[in-house]
């Protein structure tokens, strides 16, 4: 060992900056471009969401206004679920193919700019109340063209992303053949080829019928079909902003906790089947529907609840992770092991509770799967808890966790302030909890979801009455749920200034127990997972979309808002 | 071909899965086949353009009906802002068919704390079977945003007390 080596080394231990590969300093800034876009959508979307709970509440008539209302949905429903989450879910995927298996993207920053290009085109006319037809875009009401070109320009950007993983994947592959894909490579890479399926249902949409539509060029637009295209990437859309969190829970979690990883095969075991479980299996969002036929919602009801099975095996295998980590910090007894935890880690806390709200949240969905029961609740403010439980709590407490772990990492930064990361987290749950309890309750009792006042039941007393008290909680779970989305805000602003360095910013993704040397080709490959997919998708979404060439229909015009 | 290692503890776990899935999936084909509960979905074409010239769903027939084996038909039509007509009326604890058709865009149709639960989608007709259990007045309330002048679009529902 020569001095030079070891100087070299006492130097990148403590320099402020991390000792990276060029590789991974492109990976790095790429990664958090992306990933600040998606942190000021949800700095932009979250306050929209607080306007949007005290609007409609009735109780401040001064703010009251319809227009506005709608607007104001429309864009925190494009910034939460589109912008946030892709943009999320790039940067991460950028910073892993770097960091994990030393990759270099082709198209980084050609996706970044035309997403970016893409979600400007879709804010403008959102922001004006010229797209007020919230995020799901049903026609035949129509927006102003600029934000079908920029939704879909967003969709085309993140295909870029898609491309890169795969072909990172694969070169990765071809160099070490045998050898087990990183198990975080892996899970990255079946996210975004789960996108890649995913967004063709919303893609083909929106350029064989609505931009058609919007151009003058088709006079009138089938809406049945529209929403069978839709329903294709409604429901598997959820899987893509979920399986980050996932990640977060497999690869960053276990380690965090301090312990190691149940099981690196079960991980991938449960990845591949959240793929091929959850595109074909849109129809439980059509299942009060008239175009489509009971037999087809069976079959879809049948794979929908399938993908309870790798949501149980994700639980379990996180579950038992945390409880190896509590053990090994001295928990004993059946349930020790949860007081052993370091609970003022806000990465461990944020498992924790985005595990709490999954269980709850999950058991809700549940009820939104069912064949029979849906009807009792389609359509009302129980879909948007149940929504806001697993997307706004399980899923973005996990994007919030991960960007306290990654942003020390790569800007070399220590982390501003972790107390206030765990009062950020625990105000973000009880704000989560506190805001969607109510909305369960609201919709059992009936009250539609997507309504901007519920003055108009006044001839119906009884109901009025009886939401009252829910609609004065969900300020409160409003208030709580903004105040932390600022704290996490402003932590991550000033760790991006701070001038300490950060103690330890070697990128390392947690260890199972036991390593896998070698894997059978289905939890290595993407191949015979994609020709799966064709299959399944041919069978539950082949006929119930080509039978409105043949059934007669007739197209509907278009109409404004 | 290599094997994957399974804990025993995760074999357990996955033949509580399966008893989970199988409790899901035997509840809701009980109840869809047992109680014949199954969602609105009869795939019937129509032309929302020309509702209003002629047929089933011209002014002049919508409305209530009772059929010949006393049950009732309630034919209504959902455009912006309203489903028509405004005021329907029909016995409890009988059988009633809705047909509803859109003339516009999209809406939906819901009575609270009953399984009349509809989307209405221009060019398509939704029917509904169900019978109402207690007498009341009800708000029949659209469910899907339909516009700006969608939340008060609504239509009251009267169940007179009908046979027990």
């Amino acid at each position: 060992m020569s001095i030079t080596a070891e100087h070299a080394a006492s130097l990148a231990a403590t320099s402020s900056r991390p000792a990276v590969t060029a590789v991974q300093a492109y990976g790095n800034k790429l990664g958090l471009w992306n990933m600040w876009v998606a942190f000021a959508a949800l700095a932009l979307g979250l306050p929209m969401g607080l306007f949007q709970a005290a609007e409609r509440s009735g109780f401040f008539p001064g703010i009251e206004n319809t227009a506005v209302y709608f607007a104001s949905t429309s864009t925190h429903g494009v910034l939460l679920a589109f912008v946030l989450t892709t943009f999320f879910t790039m940067g991460w995927g950028y910073h892993t193919m770097a960091h994990s298996v030393n990759k270099k993207p082709f198209f980084g920053w050609t996706g970044f700019w035309v997403s970016l290009i893409g979600t400007v085109m879709a804010a403008v006319p959102l922001l004006t109340g010229y797209a007020s037809v919230l995020y799901t875009f049903y026609p035949p009401e129509l927006a102003h063209p600029s934000f079908y070109l920029g939704a879909t320009l967003l969709v085309v950007g993140s295909w870029f992303w898609v491309a890169d993983m795969i072909i990172a994947f694969v070169q990765w592959k071809k160099e070490n053949p045998g050898k087990p894909v990183p198990a975080v490579m892996f899970m990255f890479t079946i996210t975004a080829l789960l996108w890649g399926w995913t967004s063709l249902g919303v893609a083909s949409e929106s350029v064989f019928q609505l931009l058609p539509v919007v151009f003058g060029i088709a006079p009138t637009i089938d809406v049945g079909l529209a929403r069978t295209l839709f329903s294709w990437t409604l429901h598997a859309i959820v899987y893509f902003w979920l399986m980050p969190a996932y990640i977060a829970m497999y690869v960053i979690l276990p380690k965090e906790a301090g312990g190691k990883l149940f099981s690196d095969e079960f991980a991938r075991i449960a990845f591949v089947l959240l793929f091929i479980f959850s595109v074909p299996i849109g129809f439980h969002h059509l299942y009060v529907d008239p175009q489509q036929a009971a037999g087809w919602k069976l079959l879809h009801m049948f794979g929908t609840f399938m993908v309870a099975v790798p949501t149980f095996l994700t639980g379990f295998t996180v579950l038992a992770s945390m409880e190896i980590a509590g053990r090994l910090r001295g928990g004993k007894g059946l349930f020790g092991w949860i007081g052993a935890l370091d609970w003022n880690n806000p990465i461990v806390l944020a498992g924790g509770l985005a595990l709490l709200m999954l269980t709850v949240g999950g058991w809700g969905g549940v009820l939104n799967a069912s064949y029979t029961w849906d009807v009792m609740v389609h359509n009302t403010q129980w879909i948007t808890g149940h929504f806001h439980l697993i997307f706004g709590g399980t899923t973005v407490i996990m994007y919030l966790a991960a960007a306290y772990w990654l942003w020390p990492k790569i800007t070399g930064n220590a982390l501003y302030s972790r107390a206030l990361a765990v009062w950020q987290m625990w105000f973000y749950f009880i704000g989560m909890v506190v805001l969607t309890a109510p909305w369960h309750m609201l919709g059992i009792a009936g009250q539609p979801r997507r309504v901007s006042t519920t003055d108009q039941y006044a001839a119906f007393p009884e109901y009025a009455q009886m939401w009252g008290i829910y609609e004065a909680l969900m300020i409160v779970g409003a208030v709580l749920v903004v105040v932390a989305g600022l704290m996490f805000i402003y932590n991550l602003v000033m760790t991006h200034l701070n001038k300490t360095p950060a103690a330890d910013t070697k990128v390392e993704y947690a260890v199972a127990i036991h390593e896998p040397m070698r894997l059978p080709n289905v939890l290595n490959s993407l191949a015979f997972w994609n020709w799966a997919m064709l299959a399944y998708m041919i069978l539950s979404y082949g006929y119930p979309i080509v039978q409105f060439f043949f059934i007669g229909t007739h197209g509907t015009i278009p109409w404004g808002v | 071909m290599s094997t994957i290692h399974i804990d025993p503890l995760e074999k357990r776990w996955l033949w509580a899965i399966g008893g989970m899935l199988a409790i899901f999936w035997g509840v809701q084909i009980y109840f869809a086949a047992a109680e014949n509960m199954h969602p609105p979905s009869n795939v019937e074409t129509i032309d929302s353009a020309k509702l209003h010239l002629s047929g089933e769903f011209a002014e002049e027939n919508l409305g209530v009906k009772k059929e010949a084996d006393g049950s009732y038909t309630v034919t209504m039509v959902a455009a912006r802002y309203g489903f028509y007509p405004q005021e329907i009326e029909v016995p409890a604890n009988t059988p009633v068919k809705l047909r509803i058709a859109s003339f516009d865009v999209l809406h939906g149709v819901h009575v609270p704390f009953s399984n009349m639960n509809t989307m209405v989608v221009p060019g398509y007709v939704s029917e509904v079977h169900t019978q109402f259990q207690t007498p009341g007045s009800f708000p029949m309330i659209c469910n899907e945003y339909c516009g700006l002048g969608h939340d008060y679009m609504y239509s009251k529902l009267h169940v007179t007390a009908g046979k027990s």
